[in-house]
């Protein structure tokens, strides 16, 4: 009897309430926070009005886990946290610990199964990304493989807080950004670089005039080829948004010889000290070099530590740009400026330098 | 299943096992060992490394009884080699308010997807759902009911309300100026009927953050982002300024001097705010959690429009209401949100976000429409070009047209 009502078929019940999934110190203090300390790089204390401190410590993780790795985590969490645990908007695991004497026995046992602590303040946290080859069907290149290979050269930055200010790195695998990186310290984008391919098929699978709509640039018109009922695209007009790919399965763009990434940089979301902003484009192409990606990865890396080395305090990517101006950017980087860079789609003359502010 | 006892060789996606960080490869492979889907997905993947392009085919519609939404149909390219991921769709489970979790409820849906998926998941998902990657279609609704029956529930896709999401608020942290947990499980209650069943000319995203640092990135993401702010002063202990002063914090070039709005002064004692200059930007509260911390009157700011660069280029929220009490049952905020989905919904094209409706029609009307007042906090500046719409003109008396 109860097995039959157990298998149910429930609709529209939404998330289970937040409050039941609260560690008690957490249910006891909530809404009376007083402060927060950095207690060391991965290690978090609230203080409560109430004198009670709740500890964190945040784990790296790859986002893409496994079962078993989630059951990993949730026996640390009974060991240490009386299974209390949430994740961070960033994919890091965090650990919630009443007794501050667990924190370095628990620390021990996650560096012991091969995942990091830290990812706190001045640190680089962990690469908010997309699904890539893993399992997506528009992306111009991998996902989890460049986090990997980038988080590989900046592990030290996730363990430590030597940084000027927080920096953020996202990955989104083509321009539909569901990663949303378009406000990022840096921003690595899949980019397609060649006009999409017309499939001999097109007029059985696609509505023809909402696929001439599709395209913003208007560079898509109905055609007719050997009599049968197509479209063509007028290759000087694309700009590789994949917008057509997305409403009309037969035109691809996917390819193994002009797909790459882009490097953004600048971008950030808090309104600390100044307010949001877009990441703006540094480099416009890096080959998909499989499966470690030397030149995004060194590129990444470059621009981290030239911002290291010269920002002041506090200030992030973004800020340091301001202040130093794009033509010190690029010639500290050593990154070339190209026309690439200039901007021409819609809100361009916005952009262009009006003054004479600027660095010879 | 076919394929199960075979070992893949993979020698691209080996060279990701090397190296510091937590590899996703591994992840992988210990599935693979166990798991004809996840040894699949690993020959698949090794094929999209040596061939430099994705194997996963154009959507498909597919999903659960009574639901637009939640599961994204995917299928391989290349079903003959891969067999076990022919089919291999993602379910989207709606997190609980701040990804807060127990292991007993995390433990629970490892079983199910274990006995019915992959075994493979993204510990999240880029719009905040607990992610499971990877199942064939006969497994959906067994899938569905056994979660369901142990609380969860599924995200949106499509044209829906995509799950809400929120930052720690205040189960986490001291500056969180409403209750973003609380908020964001009751819109995700309250709307539970687009969030399943798309009835919007395109998707809408509510990101809920506590404070201005805007840890949920909803200024960038969200379709409507609901952000913390106070109104009254900046709560000062100067005690505690003097201590950071004495541990070697230069109160004058770290906090005075970083301020946007100048309203700081510090002369060596005690740390004196003009507040009525202050533009909550955070630096201060940040720099100086011990001492300083938002003021007591507490509510949001409601900005709308985010979205990513698809079509017309990417666009940050901006400001609709400067400031809004956040309470339950959160009426306001309901009738505004409602409000704007009816305009949204009789005025907005296929695939069009409200930001993108918003620009094509202007702001100006989108405002008379929903009947708020134009504000000054709306704009970083008034317009600069001279090209007005006046909808009015005088007439002499008696004139003829």
């Amino acid at each position: 009897m109860e097995s039959v009502q157990a298998e149910q078929r429930r609709t529209d019940i939404g998330p289970p309430k937040y409050d039941q999934f609260l560690h008690p110190v957490i249910k006891k203090n909530y809404g009376k926070w007083k402060y927060h300390e950095i207690v060391k790089p991965g290690v978090l204390v609230h203080v409560s009005d109430t004198g009670d401190k709740i500890y964190t410590v945040r784990m790296g993780s790859p986002r893409l886990i496994n079962v078993d790795t989630i059951r990993m985590v949730c026996d640390l969490a009974d060991k240490y946290c009386e299974g209390y645990l949430r994740f961070t908007s960033r994919h890091n695991v965090e650990f919630l610990l009443a007794d501050q004497s667990k924190i370095d026995p628990l620390i021990n046992e996650i560096e012991a199964n091969g995942y990091p602590v830290g990812g706190t303040g001045k640190s680089i946290t962990n690469i908010v990304h997309t699904q890539g080859w893993v399992h997506c069907h528009t992306p111009a290149t991998d996902a989890s493989g460049i986090v990997k290979a980038v988080m590989d050269e900046l592990y030290d930055y996730f363990k430590t807080m030597k940084l000027p200010a927080k920096l953020r790195i996202a990955l989104a695998c083509c321009l539909n950004m569901c990663g949303a990186v378009h406000c990022s310290d840096i921003a690595i984008l899949g980019v397609h670089r060649r006009p999409p391919k017309i499939l001999p098929n097109l007029n059985k699978i696609c509505e023809i005039p909402t696929t001439v709509a599709a395209c913003p640039t208007g560079a898509i018109a109905p055609a007719v080829v050997d009599g049968v009922q197509t479209v063509e695209v007028n290759e000087e007009k694309c700009m590789f948004c994949g917008n057509c790919y997305t409403m009309c399965p037969a035109m691809p763009l996917a390819n193994s010889l002009n797909d790459g990434v882009s490097i953004w940089v600048g971008g950030k979301v808090s309104n600390a000290r100044h307010a949001p902003m877009f990441s703006k484009l540094a480099i416009p192409y890096l080959p998909n070099n499989p499966p470690r990606w030397p030149e995004v990865v060194n590129a990444v890396k470059n621009i981290v530590e030239v911002y290291a080395k010269d920002a002041k305090k506090y200030e992030r990517v973004g800020e340091w740009i301001e202040r130093i101006g794009w033509p010190r950017f690029f010639s500290m980087t050593g990154i070339e400026f190209t026309k690439y860079h200039i901007d021409d789609y819609r809100f361009a003359a916005t952009t262009f330098n009006t003054s004479t502010h600027f660095t010879l | 299943m076919a394929n199960e006892t075979k070992k893949t060789s993979t020698p691209l996606l080996d060279e990701l096992e090397k190296g510091k960080w937590p590899s996703f490869v591994k992840e992988i492979k210990k599935m693979a060992d166990k798991n004809p889907r996840a040894k699949d997905l690993l020959g698949q993947l090794e094929q999209s490394y040596k061939d430099k392009v994705t194997h996963w085919k154009h959507g498909g519609l597919v999903g659960v009884r009574g639901y637009g939404g939640g599961v994204i149909g995917r299928y391989s390219d290349s079903p003959d080699k891969f067999p076990n991921v022919a089919h291999f769709h993602t379910i989207r489970i709606n997190q609980p308010s701040g990804w807060f979790y127990t292991s007993k409820a995390l433990r629970e849906i490892c079983d199910v997807w274990e006995q019915h998926g992959s075994g493979l998941t993204n510990m999240h998902g880029s719009t905040g759902d607990l992610v499971l990657l990877g199942t064939s279609t006969d497994n959906l609704e067994p899938i569905f009911t056994k979660l369901t029956n142990k609380g969860w529930d599924l995200g949106g896709s499509g044209s829906v309300l995509r799950t809400p999401s929120c930052c720690a608020g205040p189960a986490r942290c001291e500056f969180a100026c409403y209750d973003t947990l609380n908020l964001t499980y009751d819109l995700t209650q309250a709307y539970q009927d687009v969030l399943h069943r798309p009835q919007f000319p395109y998707k809408w995203k509510f990101k809920m953050s506590g404070c201005p640092n805007d840890c949920v990135a909803s200024v960038a993401r969200a379709d409507m982002s609901i952000i913390g702010i106070w109104k009254d002063d900046i709560q000062v202990d100067q005690e505690a300024v003097r201590a950071y002063a004495k541990s070697g914090v230069d109160v004058q070039s770290e906090i005075c001097d970083l301020c946007p709005t100048k309203c700081m002064s510090w002369d060596g004692k005690d740390l004196k705010i003009v507040n009525k200059w202050c533009n909550k930007c955070m630096h201060c509260i940040n720099a100086m959690p011990k001492a300083l911390r938002p003021g007591k009157e507490r509510g949001a700011a409601i900005l709308i429009g985010a979205k990513a660069p698809i079509l017309q280029g990417a666009q940050m929220s901006s400001v609709l209401v400067p400031f809004m009490k956040m309470e339950p049952p959160y009426k306001e905020l309901k009738d505004l949100v409602e409000k704007i989905w009816d305009f949204w919904g009789e005025y907005g094209k296929n695939r069009e976000r409200i930001g993108e409706l918003i620009q094509r029609v202007g702001m100006g009307q989108f405002l008379e429409a929903l009947e708020i007042e134009p504000k000054p906090q709306m704009v970083a500046n008034p317009r600069t070009n001279p090209f007005i719409f006046y909808e009015e003109y005088f007439e002499e008396e008696g004139e003829q047209k």
